[in-house]
């Protein structure tokens, strides 16, 4: 099953409900550019509150879609990343560095607009 | 009374089926969500490194019990083509597939107990135990 991507005003939102195999993220990576492309989307917040890990395959997969969307004149921002993951991560060596994230999909909206993506 | 699992790896897909074996598991022993996560996750790079180097093996998940503490013990074995230099695999950063190389070295700082044995054309061992207290 594909992850759906919601295109709200100049924004597309995509919140992760399944569980993430290697397929599933490569596919949203692609999926993610073409919705860009079409869309003309300049802001983008991925929900991860669901996911219950994040192994190193997944984490690349993620750092590669935010700098490929990047690549494209779209900012995307990680939201709701769980404490256990964020633990789980870090001990693992992948930080991340170079990525917007926010607490919740509310945060992460608001982020886009003080980095004046979003028009309020 | 907690049963010895094993998920055989030969798809992509089994890397999910060992990771969700992995969890079950952990909490069935009872450890909280943030080891529950790192053994899942420790499960995956496992899983994975099977997939990617050797094609197919096999990871058993045992309970075990030691004076006042009880964990889980995972085996992650392959008849790969083994590491050639496994001080290098155990390094942060060094990868051969294209990945973050964050893999082993990260699995080992995952677990508490970290056992390796690979032989060139033989195949490779691993493995890992977590402990919590009874």
């Amino acid at each position: 099953m594909r992850i759906p991507i919601l295109k709200l005003h100049d924004l597309l939102l995509v919140s992760i409900q399944v569980v993430l195999d290697d397929k599933s993220a490569l596919e949203l990576q692609e999926d993610l550019l073409q919705k860009i492309h079409a869309t003309n989307a300049e802001g983008v917040v991925l929900d991860l509150t669901s996911l219950d890990m994040i192994d190193s395959f997944i984490a690349k997969v993620l750092g590669d879609m935010v700098s490929m969307a990047e690549l494209m004149g779209a900012k995307v921002v990680l939201t709701g990343i769980q404490p256990a993951v964020a633990i789980t991560l870090i001990e693992l060596g992948i930080s991340l560095p170079h990525i917007m994230t926010a607490l919740d999909l509310e945060k992460g909206i608001e982020l886009l607009k003080d980095n004046g993506v979003v028009h309020p | 009374m907690i049963k010895v699992e094993i998920v055989k790896i030969q798809q992509e897909l089994d890397i999910v089926m060992a990771r969700q074996k992995g969890r079950e598991m952990s909490k069935l022993i009872g450890f909280g969500a943030v080891d529950q996560a790192r053994i899942t996750t420790a499960v995956s790079e496992l899983a994975r490194n099977i997939y990617l180097y050797a094609g197919t093996g096999e990871i058993t998940f045992e309970p075990i019990e030691e004076n006042n503490k009880i964990g889980v013990k995972i085996s992650a074995i392959d008849k790969g083509p083994g590491i050639e230099d496994i001080k290098k695999a155990l390094e942060d950063g060094y990868t051969t597939s294209g990945g973050l190389g964050a893999g082993v070295p990260g699995v080992k700082r995952l677990m508490d107990e970290f056992f390796i044995d690979s032989t060139v054309g033989v195949g490779t061992t691993v493995i890992v135990k977590k402990w919590h207290k009874k």
